[in-house]
């Protein structure tokens, strides 16, 4: 489970310079700053969370519920809510402001966000299939899939099939990229890598579940 | 403004000189042989410029014991030690990949005549 975590919008992504003078592919993230909304008990809620807010906006543009449920936490009226399971909420406070600077250079990160939307694509966009042949007699199914099971055994198409169908739009999480540089200053986040969805897009950054290291 | 200019603009060099394709440059290339670095120099034709801002690159052309050996280098790249422009070419392409065909003096680019 995670233990440190920070919303963002993500910018696009451009390439810098390592110590090596190699290039490395980077997706800049806007992280932060995040307040800390609210913070989940396991006596209270049964299980330790906080929440996190972020991105400003107007306050005309959020409910009354809303605008009172950040102002229990001196906060100020906010577009995103996002909630970080953790383990230990020691080091998390009511009103406490996270900022790019939770992530070191070096430290491995998960990135949730929604993929881009491709709408209702075909077995080749979605899946890569081949499709068929141009010519040698084809007619009009030259981006088909082809045969999509047997006979009168089973009988049927199993479950799970390659078919077509909607393509992206949908919560993705990329697992364990590689921290460059967390800029608390100018509020960015450097991951290598590529990170789900469209720039533009809210992303949150949580710190790696596979990486290896016990939370 | 592109909205990754913050990241890129630390990285890009100010002392890149104006030189573009047909142009003759010697291209001093910092190597690094386990501890210690020395400079390297890499002469040729630049065959193409490409790309913007930060991922800008550029090729260097050159015949080495009669192979042509081509370069390409990221203009922003901290391993370029200097950019050096010997001539100014007199070309009417972009981009040089002609001079691949062409053998001995047919290979050579006209210096551009002010």
């Amino acid at each position: 489970m995670a233990n440190k975590g920070i919303l963002g919008r993500k910018l696009g992504m451009t390439q810098v310079f390592d110590e090596g003078n190699r290039i490395i592919p980077v997706t800049v993230i806007e992280a932060g700053p995040c307040r800390v909304v609210q913070i989940k008990t396991p006596e209270r809620d049964g299980y330790a969370a906080v929440q996190l807010a972020f991105g400003e906006t107007k306050s005309q543009r959020l409910s009354k519920p809303e605008l009172g449920h950040l102002k229990a936490a001196n906060a100020d009226p906010t577009k995103y809510l996002a909630e970080l399971r953790v383990v230990d909420l020691s080091g998390f406070e009511l009103g406490q402001i996270l900022k790019a600077d939770v992530f070191a250079a070096g430290e491995r990160v998960d990135v949730t966000g929604i993929s881009k939307g491709h709408g209702f694509a075909g077995v080749m966009k979605r899946h890569n299939f081949s499709g068929q042949g141009a010519s040698h007699g084809n007619h009009k199914k030259h981006r088909a899939p082809g045969s999509i099971g047997a006979c009168a055994t089973p009988a049927r198409v199993f479950k799970g099939m390659k078919m077509a169908g909607q393509m992206g739009n949908v919560r993705t999480t990329t697992l364990n990229l590689q921290v460059v540089e967390g800029d608390a200053e100018r509020n960015l986040l450097l991951l290598r890598g590529a990170v789900p969805g469209a720039a533009g897009g809210i992303v949150f950054v949580r710190n790696a579940v596979k990486s290896g290291v016990k939370a | 403004m592109h909205r990754t200019d913050l990241v890129d603009r630390a990285g890009l060099r100010d002392d890149v000189p104006d030189f573009g394709p047909g142009d003759t440059l010697k291209v001093h290339v910092r190597v690094v042989e386990g501890n210690r670095e020395r400079v390297q120099v890499f002469q040729g034709v630049v065959i193409r410029r490409q790309g913007g801002g930060a991922r800008e690159t550029f090729s260097v052309r050159k015949i080495s014991f009669g192979v042509g050996v081509e370069r390409t280098f990221p203009v922003h790249s901290p391993i370029l030690a200097r950019i050096e422009v010997i001539t100014r070419g007199d070309v009417r392409r972009a981009k040089l990949y002609y001079l691949r065909d062409r053998i001995g003096k047919a290979a050579k680019v006209k210096e551009k005549r002010f």
